[in-house]
């Protein structure tokens, strides 16, 4: 084998409270295609941020073509010849294929001016390269995802980038344009650069790597040559823990059925979801990330028009259109993006916890402050919200806190369903496992739980019964004592004949 | 792996709210708008000796009590992160219903009704065109601002619209308190304009709403985040089309004070009040960015600017330097809060 043209030794990052990587090594050959494999929170976001200057890493060193490197910003990254193609596209829409190309190092004539008549021509010549008849003029709000990757492949190109960093470069893609990018893959492959490629999906990464590193909670669990695995021996690698001991299940008596959806179908991005929900009963929602699990919940909960199927509850039919319906028959959905969906970042915590069911602290015409307090009271101390004063702006709590008071709110409108969309992402492991609990505990108060979660363990602990999605659809069903993390993980990325 | 986590306990006392402390409320807008207030009155009173008349304080709340009127409905439509730039436009166009009504022999409660009336379509146009059309509000006002000022202009060219029932013209000079020549001499009842009573009236309206009811509360959900405003089942779009309703309908009212008080309209009538309007709102302490202000702030900003304005014209001054003067306040009074951020002076609230 050549010298190769990066290594990692020894890398390690942390962020509070959360071990991002510990001891990560691993070097890249040129001419090679490596797949860096994991569960979602696995670590394979930041070991990309870290070669391409976003992070620094705490310990540890950074080598590219044997001279270590230490990258302050993502320029330094540019520079040293590592090139990223990200999961969604981080360029212009408003500007040019060529202005894209260029960003940040247009060619100039002796004036200092942007030459634009050698821009054109140079990223003509570089879409050419990867047979990419992309005009370099247009737009690129004009162009599909497929062609945006192809203008980020040319930007790599244009920085002689030796390695070639592509993080979950086919989730929007076509499979005819998954067959272009890869032709363009081995392209570079054959140039004798270096490509690191993240998927989740096993046959891309069967069909286009040469190598594999597997990491599991921030550590590297395994690698070598993608040829001295099979897709079951990987996805055993990727979920292999003890996952029963970390979130205790509680034993709760299910009862009749509460929820029951059928053929729940809108225009593109999900159809025919059907289950039945019962009283006590956590019912884990798994599936990649773009299943459709979220748009799915999210058309249950009124937000997004639905286009068919049914919802009844408590067996009377629903008819949702917005979330105010959802909220009076009760189902509440406590959304995955907590910033932008969930939290109200510039109000305080009881004028958050209060919004959902406003009326219900109304007395005469107006709004009772001491009604509002005592729920924020009784609330917060159940979820154990750490705050200075009730008042505080959410803004200034932690993650983890923020989400309680969030959940809160959601639990203030005394719902009998209760969806939980990624509860846990982006907090703390205390925080987390205090969530964990209070799900536990909502179920044994008699709620119907739905949980959707891309973390596997939190499923397993947790759900007395897995549906997995897989591209918009329920591709399969498990209860609990009656699966493997292995079976779970096949049915979401169809590996599922050979994981079985 | 760690041991499960037994269920956490609360521990530790969370206060109800926050310590009251001095800086703090110091720094608040509500009290930077007090103070300069009361400096506006202290300057203007060493410098005239007119100026602390009630009777002159009184005529001066007819110069800004219409726009007073309108920038009620603007405050809650820029809190909520909308804008209405067609705010005169809309009492040009009900002036002029309201000058064709009175030609027609309509009553004063026509005329009113004919306005407010106008005002509430026009509302009920930018609504539509935001909510439903889901147009950014700023570009369909500025459209419709064109549009409500060319409608007038076309029907009306250089005609001036002269002919309005005595009681309705009374209307626009009456004080809802006369002026007394005796009376009960220990009790003093300033005189108080109908216009400027109109004002007060509606100050508290909103402000109770605002501050005191669940659509209040919506309301400042909804200029925080209007994502998780909707995740959280409030009307989103219901409520912001009724506040371009609103503000229509405070259009129309204004329009029917300010004929009757003129006596007369062209089609040039309010020409640029929808500056001077936001003016007020963004002195008052409305975000422009959504989801923080007070109507006391407002209200505040409204008389500090009338008699900032009553003040400079008592002494003469031009109007070009009054405009000068209120261009550097707002800009000094926004920079305040912002630089005492800046320094540390200020902690959340």
């Amino acid at each position: 084998m050549s010298d190769p043209i990066l290594t990692l030794s020894g890398v390690s990052k942390s962020f509070p409270g959360v071990r991002a990587l510990h001891d990560i090594s691993l070097s890249l050959q040129p001419g090679r295609v490596t797949a860096v494999i994991g569960e979602n929170g696995a670590g394979k976001s930041t070991i990309v941020k870290i070669l391409t200057g976003i992070y620094r890493p705490d310990a540890g060193e950074i080598r590219v073509g044997g001279e270590q490197k230490h990258f302050s910003s993502p320029r330094d990254a540019w520079a040293a010849g590592i090139a990223a193609i990200h999961q969604e596209t981080v360029m212009f829409d408003e500007l040019s294929v060529a202005e894209n190309i260029f960003t940040g190092h247009m060619p100039t004539g002796s004036t200092r001016l942007v030459d634009w008549a050698e821009m054109r021509k140079k990223s003509a010549e570089l879409l050419k390269r990867i047979d990419a008849p992309i005009p370099p003029e247009f737009k690129l709000k004009r162009l599909s995802v497929a062609q945006k990757h192809l203008v980020e492949i040319a930007r790599a190109l244009s920085h002689e980038a030796r390695v070639v960093i592509m993080d979950e470069p086919t989730a929007a893609l076509s499979a005819n344009e998954i067959d272009d990018l890869f032709r363009i893959v081995e392209q570079l492959k054959a140039e004798g650069r270096a490509i690191v490629f993240i998927s989740h999906k096993f046959d891309e990464i069967f069909r286009i790597a040469d190598d594999f590193v597997c990491l599991r909670d921030g550590e590297k669990v395994g690698e070598g040559p993608i040829s001295s695995v099979t897709e079951a021996q990987l996805v055993r690698m990727m979920v292999g823990r003890p996952v029963d001991q970390v979130f205790p299940k509680r034993d709760v008596p299910i009862g009749e059925v509460v929820l029951s959806v059928k053929n729940l179908s809108n225009a593109t991005e999900y159809a025919d979801v059907s289950f039945d929900l019962r009283r006590g009963e956590i019912l884990g929602l798994y599936g990649l990330v773009g299943a459709g699990r979220t748009e799915a919940m999210q058309g249950l909960f009124g937000i997004t028009p639905v286009t068919r199927g049914t919802v009844s509850l408590d067996g009377r039919q629903l008819s949702i259109h917005s979330p105010s319906d959802a909220i009076a028959a009760g189902i509440s959905y406590v959304p995955e993006d907590r910033q932008d969906q969930g939290a109200i970042l510039s109000l305080g915590i009881r004028e958050n916890v209060t919004l959902a069911n406003l009326s219900k602290y109304v007395r005469g015409l107006f709004l009772s402050r001491p009604a509002e307090q005592e729920a924020t009271r009784s609330l917060g101390r159940r979820l154990a919200v750490k705050a200075a004063n009730w008042e505080q702006r959410l803004g200034e709590l932690s993650g983890g806190n923020q989400q309680k008071v969030v959940i809160a709110k959601w639990l203030a409108t005394r719902p009998k369903v209760i969806v939980l969309d990624e509860p846990t992402k982006g907090i703390d492991v205390g925080s987390k496992a205090a969530v964990h609990d209070f799900i536990g505990e909502l179920a044994q108060d008699g709620l119907a739980v739905v949980l959707i979660s891309s973390e596997l363990p939190e499923v397993m602990g947790l759900a007395d019964r897995v549906i997995v999605m897989k591209e918009g659809r329920i591709v399969d069903e498990f209860k609990r004592g009656a699966w493997s993390a292995e079976q779970i993980v096949g049915a979401a990325t169809g590996a599922a004949k050979e994981a079985a | 792996m760690n041991a499960p986590m037994q269920p956490p306990e609360s521990r530790y006392a969370v206060l109800d709210a926050a310590p009251r402390r001095a800086r703090d409320i110091l720094l608040r807008w509500e009290v930077i708008l007090v103070i300069l207030l009361v400096a506006t009155i202290v300057v203007n009173t060493i410098v005239s000796p007119y100026f602390l008349d009630v009777f002159n304080l009184a005529d001066a709340t007819f110069n800004f009590s219409e726009k007073a009127i309108i920038a009620l409905g603007m405050a809650l439509l820029i809190l909520v992160r909308q804008i209405d730039l067609s705010v005169a436009a809309i009492v040009a166009l009900a002036a002029m219903g309201i000058g064709y009504a009175a030609e027609a022999g309509f009553g004063p409660a026509g005329l009113f009704a004919t306005g407010i009336g106008i005002g509430i379509l026009c509302g009920v146009f930018n609504g539509f065109l935001v909510t439903y059309a889901g147009l950014p509000s700023i570009v369909v006002t500025i459209g419709t601002m064109s549009l409500f000022r060319g409608i007038t202009q076309v029907i009306l060219g250089d005609q001036a619209k002269t002919k309005y029932p005595a009681e309705f013209l009374e209307l626009g000079q009456s004080y809802f308190i006369k002026m007394k020549e005796s009376g009960v001499s220990w009790l003093f009842i300033p005189p108080i304009p109908l216009s400027f009573l109109i004002f007060l009236v509606l100050t508290a309206i909103f402000g109770i709403v605002l501050h005191k009811t669940a659509t209040g509360r919506k309301l400042f959900a909804i200029g925080s985040n209007p994502v998780a405003a909707r995740f959280s089942g409030i009307a989103v779009d219901r409520l912001t089309f009724l506040l371009f309703v609103v503000s229509g309908m405070l259009c129309g009212l204004a329009a029917a004070l300010l004929t009757a008080r003129l006596g007369s309209m062209r089609s040039n009538i309010a020409i640029g009040w929808e500056l001077d309007i936001v003016t007020m709102v963004i002195l008052g302490g409305v975000s422009i960015a959504g989801g923080v202000g007070s109507i006391l702030g407002v209200f505040l900003a409204v008389l500090t600017l009338g008699l900032v304005t009553f003040g400079m014209s008592l002494n003469n001054i031009p109007g070009q330097v009054v405009s000068v003067y209120i261009g550097l306040l707002l800009i000094a009074v926004i920079a305040i809060p912002r630089i005492a951020d800046k320094l540390g002076l200020r902690t959340g609230r």
